[in-house]
């Protein structure tokens, strides 16, 4: 799929594929940039993503890629620059916002709530798109049971994605690792965004809990029409499903382009593995 | 899990009904102690304590140790009302339940001061700040004055009833260090079984809801709860002054059971106590509570027959309770019996089919 990607200028620093070209980019970061005291974590971080395109962001550790998530599902607040969500500006927006707006995002370290049931997880994601209000909900008014059933219909829906329907009732803090990994990303599905943040989401699976994750988030983006960004150290993954890809390094941008332009990229070898004359000749067989 | 919450909810009921129902045998037959009959009021309002502070504690994930500061709260408010109304309404029910809505209301409103600033900040913030609530109500109240004439209600802080400039027939209700005395003898145990059903019913049907689902996801993890969209300070301050109101509501009932009342009733040791419920009750478990909150009351007027050493056979107790609920190997034990019950109990679902 991505073999026959071609990734056309849109605006004069950012890249999103040809068959988007006359659409609107989703998300768009101009010129964004953060400071933690004296470190400039991110800097001049030009970004835009097509309304259903799979973009990768890669880079070595610490090279501010989660950063860029807090930015974006804006748990931090830019330092310089803006973020503009379908052609609006989502500067005094919380999180909170940001995720009624369309963002919605996984997490590095996995946050679920453990306590709760998987079905329960699934519905605080639906929790804005079930509408009733306290007293509804003490007083079991007739909209507390229809909106419930609702949600409640909707959640083997959304578990089917990843074929776990006959978790829904087990506590997820128990569920093994990979599994919690799926649930998150199908809870930050059920709130309905348009743009999704998978922080690694292949972190710590095998190689082939890896191949299937590959199949799912092409059938994710298919099926619900969204736009997804992932950050991932699995190149093969990377490589395999990404479109556009944005190769960061201390916080800037080193690279741009499909994966075939990245693995090619003199600038993204040495990040990745240092310059070529310390490492020899074993750089050109990685 | 669903069908154990619901198991849940309709076994707290039934154990409140059948409690209330077999009390209530005991009292009409006479076979009950005048001191344990004195208690059942108290009970009444120390359970629905529990319950709402469990609300608080174990599902908001919360600490506070001024609970009684809003007991205290809606005490004196709901007291102040059912006094001044006397004339207005002369049916009695009816004015205590008027009473208990005011002391709720109060309360509440208390809950929301206190809730505004102290729940945006996390941390420990909330135990500090509902700490010293408690302990400035208490003094505010001291210093109290609060009469009734035909102009309407009249305040005072000077702790002087004369500065009350009551009117002819005025009387007072609050007489600063004094408390309240010659308060109307309202609540019943029907009324206190009754709220505890409102209790259990309020608290229940929150926790089992859009709301209650979003309370315990801040709990679990605030970071993700806002990632999907949860207002955090919204639904930290739901179940905050809903717990707060709970206990205005327990702490009128409580008051109007007898004829004086202080304001040093409620102080630290009454919060902390109501904590040990919750607490001994297990966190986030309403029955529990409930049972903890009967039975310590209880304890102390039971083990009267060891005068001197009650109060360490009470602390003896506590021990053991807590070092049972959490020996692994007891806790296996039952583990294996609920196991083996479940098994027979399907056992036989199969055999019906």
């Amino acid at each position: 799929m991505s073999s026959n990607t071609r990734l056309v200028p849109v605006p004069a620093t950012n890249f999103i594929p040809e068959r988007d070209i006359d659409k609107q980019p989703i998300l768009e970061a101009r010129n964004l940039g953060i400071d933690f005291g004296g470190l400039t974590a991110v800097d001049a971080f030009n970004f835009a993503v097509s309304p259903t395109e799979i973009a990768g962001l890669i880079g070595p550790n610490g090279a501010g890629k989660t950063t860029i998530f807090n930015l974006l599902s804006k748990v931090y607040r830019p330092t310089r620059g803006t973020i503009l969500l379908e052609g609006r500006d989502t500067l005094d927006m919380t999180t909170v916002q940001a995720n009624r707006a369309g963002i919605a995002r996984t997490f590095q370290n996995i946050r679920l709530f453990n306590n709760l049931t998987v079905e329960d997880n699934i519905k605080l994601g639906l929790h804005n798109h079930i509408k009733y209000g306290m007293i509804s909900g003490i007083l079991r008014l007739p909209n507390y049971w229809t909106e419930e059933k609702a949600a409640r219909e909707r959640v083997p829906e959304l578990l089917n994605i990843f074929n776990m329907e006959f978790m829904s009732q087990y506590r997820a803090g128990a569920l093994p690792y990979g599994a919690q990994r799926r649930l998150e990303i199908v809870r930050a599905l059920a709130t309905g965004p348009k743009v999704l943040l998978l922080d690694e989401p292949a972190a710590g699976m095998n190689p082939s809990e890896t191949a299937e994750l590959m199949e799912n988030i092409v059938k994710v983006r298919d099926t619900f029409q969204i736009a997804i960004i992932l950050i991932e150290h699995d190149m093969n993954l990377v490589m395999g499903i990404c479109e556009g890809i944005c190769v960061l390094n201390f916080g800037k941008v080193i690279a741009k382009g499909t994966p075939e332009e990245i693995q090619n990229n003199p600038a993204v070898i040495e990040a990745y593995l240092g310059k070529q004359k310390e490492v020899g000749s074993n750089a050109e067989s990685n | 899990m669903r069908t154990t919450q619901k198991r849940n909810t309709w076994f707290t009921y039934a154990l409140v009904i059948a409690a209330f129902a077999i009390t209530q045998g005991f009292v009409q037959s006479g076979n009950i102690t005048s001191t344990l009959k004195g208690q059942l009021v108290p009970i009444c309002a120390y359970v629905v304590m529990a319950v709402s502070l469990n609300l608080t504690v174990g599902v908001l994930g919360e600490l506070s140790l001024g609970h009684a500061g809003f007991m205290s709260v809606g005490a004196f408010s709901g007291v102040v009302a059912c006094m001044s109304l006397a004339d207005a309404i002369p049916s009695e029910p009816i004015r205590l339940v008027v009473g208990i809505v005011i002391g709720a209301v109060c309360a509440g409103l208390a809950g929301v001061l206190v809730g505004i600033p102290v729940l945006r900040l996390n941390g420990d913030y909330l135990a500090i700040v509902t700490l010293a609530f408690g302990e400035i109500i208490k003094n505010l109240i001291n210093c109290l004055s609060v009469g009734v004439d035909a102009r309407g209600l009249h305040f005072s802080f000077l702790s002087n009833a004369s500065a009350l400039n009551l009117g002819e027939g005025g009387k007072i209700i609050i007489n600063g260090p004094m408390g309240i005395s010659g308060i109307p003898k309202l609540s019943t145990f029907t009324a206190g079984f009754i709220l505890i059903l409102v209790t259990l019913f309020i608290v229940m049907n929150l926790v089992n809801s859009r709301a209650g689902r979003a309370i315990m996801a801040l709990r679990d993890n605030r970071i993700a709860a806002e990632s999907v969209g949860i207002p955090i300070t919204k639904y930290k301050l739901m179940a905050f002054v809903t717990s707060a109101a709970l206990a205005g509501a327990a702490g009128t009932l409580y008051a109007l059971n007898f004829s004086t009342i202080v304001a040093s009733k409620f102080n630290f040791n009454t919060s902390i106590l109501i904590l040990v419920y919750v607490v001994l009750g297990g966190l986030g478990n309403i029955w529990g509570s409930v049972v903890a909150a009967t039975v310590l009351t209880i304890l102390p007027e039971m083990l009267r027959g060891f005068n001197d050493y009650r109060m360490l056979l009470y602390a003896i107790v506590l021990i053991l309770v807590m070092l049972a609920t959490n020996n692994v190997r007891i806790r296996n034990t039952f583990h294996t019996l609920r196991g083996r019950f479940k098994k027979t109990s399907k056992e036989g679902a199969s055999d019906e089919q």
